[in-house]
């Protein structure tokens, strides 16, 4: 902070920021879809092998395919239980930090945009839970879930007999057939990928700028915050 | 049930004059009530209801297409097929292979579509070209669209063979100069079905002819009305080489050694894992062979917009705005570098931008540490 000088120790405070379940929610959709990008990305381009082999003595597509599903089920299982949290979670698990519901909201977005993004020199903004850019940037991340999922079992659902993939049957014919859902699949896999590498660019960043646990927040669930800027979030929420 | 006409003779009469046997009859009965999916009963339905109704009157109109449809018809693995449906016993009228021309040709569709207003079924093959007032299909002084809602005003349904009928085919692709429509976006209020392939399997035409003759109502449908009997599955399903695609083995090139191995064809770009129809199955030609029973991947022309789908020979398609030899894993790959890079950019602007903070938060720690 900008009053801050090397001689004023913080105080900080312990907040209990991700709750459990929005951890192991956050762990397991980060596994999933790492192995949905490596297995997605495979079934795209399959590796050419030369195998002396029987093709009845091997399966290894079939797994990577297998793998993709199973993963697939996982995360879609996943994401609709965090919705789920968004509605029955803490304060920084509620909906309301992902979708704009008020003018503050953008103001946030700008002020980030400002100082973490094009990095003016001003006075540091400190969330506590998601900053409103990024709880924003998350929002778009669950409509790129969603498209995955109506394009991903709209594709399954000729391979299944359960009745949960026939549920995505309408995909295909809305989109106008297998073809296009899958090109939509596999283009919508790279928005992952470049997420991925800007998150954890800027975990790290949170980190190294501010040294208040960001990335171990994601591992215990608290967060520190100083005491300063705690009593400020606390006036402006009870104004609110 | 179509009404029985006791002047005119019966399907079976029509075919014992030709020549053929009972025997020869009840042999393409049973074919088709297999290929319908028709329970061992459905076999006895055909008969019998092939003996004792006189023909269905069709009328079948050429549009924008190749008339690849008609040929794979007249090719269909039963003799009788062609004899009984496209012979001039059945077609009221049909550009290709009726005798009259012309003032009588055109004299011979109007006097059907008056003589059997409700009754005919009207089969369309060919697209309907939409731009221009219709100028690019004009036949007998009419533009397609009109001889298509004259004719379909009094049919009792509609069959869209083809994928030109059924959802445009190739004139329909990017920039599809002529509007190329297929009929189901032009016809509304009739039972309509959609046979699409380029062309449709033979016995899967007659099967659906068979079944409208037999029942007197389409076949069951799945949601964009094709029957469910032949387009329910995916080619890939029914593959004899996916236990090549399961285990991993692919042809790489045309020319490889794998490709003699007759390993899957996945990677040269066949759209099997896409496209619904029953090639795997019937297979082509009385049942010879089939694309990729030739070491040819199948390019999915039974599906909508199969030529704007991408390459034939790759499995991925161009990225939209990125010149045909982009796909989504090269512009991927591209926007993949470009965010590294400018995260990189990023870290070192922090790091000067940032510089004092960093450098509190790094003397904090610090002391702290000295201290103790």
């Amino acid at each position: 902070m900008a009053t801050t000088t090397a001689s004023t120790t913080h105080r900080l405070r312990r907040v209990f920021v991700w709750e459990l379940p929005v951890r192991v929610y956050h762990w397991l959709n980060a596994l999933t879809i790492i192995v949905l990008c490596v297995t997605g990305y495979f079934i795209g381009n399959p590796p050419a092998l030369m195998s002396q082999t029987e093709a009845s003595f091997r399966y290894l597509f079939g797994t990577i395919r297998f793998l993709h599903f199973a993963a697939a089920y996982l995360f879609f299982f996943n994401f609709a239980f965090r919705i789920y949290w968004g509605f029955v979670g803490n304060k920084y698990a509620d909906w309301k930090n992902f979708i704009p519901t008020n003018k503050k909201y953008f103001k946030e977005i700008w002020e980030v945009l400002k100082i973490d993004i094009f990095l003016k020199k001003e006075r540091e903004h400190m969330s506590v839970g998601h900053n409103a850019l990024a709880g924003f940037i998350y929002f778009l991340t669950f409509i790129a879930f969603l498209v995955q999922c109506i394009t991903g079992f709209g594709l399954y659902a000729s391979m299944s007999t359960w009745w949960f993939a026939d549920l995505f049957v309408w995909a295909g014919h809305l989109f106008g057939g297998d073809f296009a859902l899958r090109n939509i699949h596999h283009a919508a896999m790279w928005f992952f990928i470049l997420f991925t590498i800007v998150h954890v660019y800027l975990v790290f960043y949170h980190d190294y700028v501010e040294g208040r646990g960001e990335i171990s927040s994601m591992g215990g669930g608290w967060k520190f915050i100083e005491e300063d800027s705690f009593k400020k979030q606390r006036e402006e929420d009870q104004k609110s | 049930m179509v009404p029985t006409d006791t002047k005119r003779p019966t399907y079976y009469e029509e075919l014992k004059e030709r020549g053929y046997s009972r025997r020869d009859f009840m042999k393409f009965c049973t074919m088709m009530a297999a290929y319908l999916g028709l329970e061992a009963s459905g076999t006895a339905q055909i008969a019998k209801t092939l003996s004792k109704t006189s023909r269905v009157p069709v009328i079948w109109l050429h549009f924008q297409e190749c008339t690849c449809c008609s040929e794979s018809f007249i090719r269909s693995s039963h003799p009788i097929v062609a004899d009984i449906i496209l012979d001039k016993l059945s077609l009221d009228y049909t550009e290709t292979l009726m005798a009259a021309s012309g003032h009588q040709a055109e004299a011979a569709r109007e006097k059907t579509m008056k003589d059997y207003y409700g009754e005919y079924v009207l089969c369309v093959e060919g697209s309907v070209p939409t731009a221009e007032n219709g100028a690019y299909c004009c036949i007998g002084g009419k533009s397609a669209e009109q001889i298509l809602q004259e004719a379909a005003a009094g049919a009792k349904a509609v069959i869209a063979w083809g994928s030109c009928a059924s959802n445009g085919c190739v004139q329909s692709a990017k920039p599809n100069p002529t509007s190329a429509t297929p009929i189901h976006k032009l016809i509304s209020g009739k039972p309509l079905i959609k046979v699409p392939g380029c062309p449709p399997i033979g016995e899967v035409m007659a099967g659906v002819l068979v079944h409208i003759i037999t029942f007197g109502t389409l076949p069951e449908l799945d949601r964009v009305g094709r029957p469910k009997a032949f387009y329910s599955k995916r080619v890939h399903d029914s593959c004899y080489r996916r236990p090549f695609y399961d285990a991993g083995l692919f042809v790489e090139t045309f020319d490889d050694e794998n490709a003699k191995k007759g390993y899957c064809l996945y990677k040269v770009g066949c759209k099997g894992p896409m496209t619904y129809n029953s090639c795997g199955i019937m297979r082509w030609n009385a049942g010879v062979s089939y694309p990729i029973q030739s070491g040819h991947g199948c390019f999915g022309c039974s599906e909508e917009n199969f030529w704007d789908n991408g390459p034939l020979y790759r499995q991925q398609a161009s990225f939209p705005g990125f010149g045909i030899e982009s796909n989504a894993d090269k512009v991927g790959m591209a926007a993949a570098g470009i965010t590294a890079a400018g995260v990189a950019a990023h870290a070192i602007v922090t790091n000067i931008q940032k510089k004092k903070l960093i450098a509190n938060v790094i003397n904090e720690g610090k002391e702290s540490e000295k201290e103790l």
